[in-house]
């Protein structure tokens, strides 16, 4: 699809915003079912924050498809995306505050200062904070798009440590978390080619 | 500061037992009705008779009596059973495949006379009594499980150890056409387990053979598996093949993949964290808030002196 007309556009997102309510509408449905096994903490906090991981992956796939299919519209879909990508993660860190720990705060502490897993799961949703904040218009207004951008530079280190997030609450079989890791490793190689091209074109 | 309390949930938003059980019923029927509409004959879900009637086991002094049982579908779905797959649900979606007849447990190593026996002749080596007990598992869960099976030591007595026998070893089935799991080697197959000697022929200890008043299902470790209460249930090895006197400390599947994760002794201990996670709670499986973790999960008045002396942070 070249170029989409504003109506179109407007569909397009329209329907990739319902679209991305699935894994929670699911959830919802598991929970008033009562279809979500033995252990519905679990499975749903691990839904929650594998959703987050996969919106921020997907967030990072828009510029290279755009770049490889010339679909420059699509840069259109990524803020939702990457709030998707928070709205989830929050969802996962409430899940984790409420329905594991049941806002045992000592225990909380305990945990985000004694478990790598947690500690690096506690950065990463601090760090996607910012992000969330200034995905507005205003904020890009207020803050310039060069510091704007430099500040969105942190989608790298913080999906790094969701990866990380990941691989270390795993108790043995690292198959699952070893692929993240390879998609997300696969689109940081991305920015490092284009990026290196584009030093080469300049000096 | 949040002051936790029991008044942290509001009346209004507990569900009530009946509504929930309810809830399950409403499932349970609804797998039920669509079950005997498609398979003929009243007996749907007809388990490999059973040589030996298993409801009618003996009720056993040892068991827990004021705690209620874990549900029937979670302890028969919720499984960790590597060898059919690294997710809870597989077990019960692939075991189906073992094939558990004809059994046989060789009981060798560091004894007078090596034993070959037949899955129906330990049957009968000793009266089944009914276990219930609490099972944690290394995850932070917990159930408590109705098993029905037999002291490890009236199967262990069939044989006459050596003298220089100090651990027992464990080993369990493999069959690769049967499990998908060990396609891939996420632990070192087969998967073993092992006891010290005492730890063996503790009263405490069982090999069990049936749960619910009824045979093993495969996913839970048919023919037979280990029961030791005590300890996380990563020690309660699963469809056993073979048993073997050791002089030596076995080195177990768990210790080889994550020799600083899981030690040899695995007691449940509160104090003990796993590196990566906390053992101080645990989530009873159907309930909603976390409980403590009890210091042997419990059985401390039983087992504690098997380890008098011992620092347990240690062999952990």
């Amino acid at each position: 699809m070249p170029q989409p007309s504003p109506r179109q556009l407007a569909l397009i997102k329209t329907s990739l915003f319902l679209l991305c309510l699935l894994p929670m509408v699911r959830l919802a449905v598991g929970v008033y079912e009562d279809s979500l096994g033995a252990n519905p903490i679990e499975l749903i906090t691990r839904d929650l924050g594998t959703w987050a991981l996969n919106f921020l992956l997907i967030a990072l796939t828009i510029t290279p498809l755009r770049k490889a299919t010339g679909w420059h519209w699509l840069v259109r879909l990524r803020r939702m995306l990457g709030l998707y990508a928070f709205f989830y993660a929050l969802l996962h860190l409430s899940s984790y505050l409420w329905l594991d720990q049941f806002f045992d705060w000592g225990e909380i502490l305990k945990d985000i200062i004694k478990r790598p897993f947690i500690t690096v799961g506690m950065l990463t949703f601090l760090l996607l904070v910012p992000l969330a904040l200034t995905s507005n218009n205003l904020a890009i207004r207020r803050l310039g798009g060069k510091r704007w951008q430099q500040l969105h530079q942190l989608i790298y280190p913080l999906t790094i440590c969701a990866v990380l997030h990941y691989w270390w609450l795993i108790k043995l079989d690292v198959m699952l978390p070893g692929i993240y890791a390879g998609l997300l490793a696969a689109l940081l190689m991305v920015r490092v080619r284009d990026g290196w091209q584009k030093l080469r074109q300049r000096y | 500061m949040l002051i936790k309390s029991p008044d942290d949930i509001l009346p209004s938003e507990i569900t009530s037992p009946a509504l929930y059980s309810r809830r399950r019923d409403f499932i349970k029927t609804g797998i039920g009705l669509g079950a005997s509409l498609i398979l003929p004959g009243t007996a749907a879900f007809a388990a490999p008779k059973p040589t030996v009637p298993f409801s009618t086991a003996k009720k056993s002094p040892y068991s827990t009596t004021d705690e209620s049982l874990t549900d029937h579908q979670d302890v028969t779905r919720y499984n960790n059973y590597y060898e059919f797959g690294t997710n809870k649900a597989d077990p019960a979606r692939y075991a189906d495949a073992l094939q558990t007849r004809p059994w046989t447990v060789s009981i060798e190593g560091l004894v007078k006379q090596p034993k070959t026996l037949g899955i129906d002749d330990i049957l009968k080596v000793a009266p089944l009594e009914e276990r219930i007990y609490r099972m944690r598992c290394v995850e932070g869960w917990s159930m408590v499980i109705p098993w029905v099976g037999l002291p490890l030591s009236s199967l262990l007595k069939q044989v006459e150890p050596l003298g220089g026998a100090k651990y027992v070893e464990f080993i369990t089935a493999v069959q690769p056409e049967n499990m998908p799991g060990v396609r891939r080697r996420v632990l070192d197959w087969p998967y073993t387990e092992g006891l010290r000697l005492d730890e063996a022929m503790h009263p405490l200890t069982i090999m069990a053979v049936g749960l619910y008043g009824e045979a093993l299902l495969n996913q839970n470790g048919a023919p037979l598996r280990l029961v030791v209460p005590w300890k996380y249930g990563f020690k309660n090895g699963k469809s056993i093949v073979k048993i073997r006197f050791t002089d030596k400390e076995p080195r177990t599947s768990w210790m080889k993949a994550g020799p600083f994760e899981y030690g040899f002794y695995s007691n449940v201990n509160p104090e003990v964290d796993h590196p990566r996670w906390s053992q101080a709670r645990e989530r009873r499986i159907g309930e909603f808030t976390k409980r403590k973790t009890l210091m042997f999960n419990g059985y401390g008045d039983q087992v504690a002196q098997l380890y008098t002396g011992m620092n347990l942070k240690i062999n952990f």
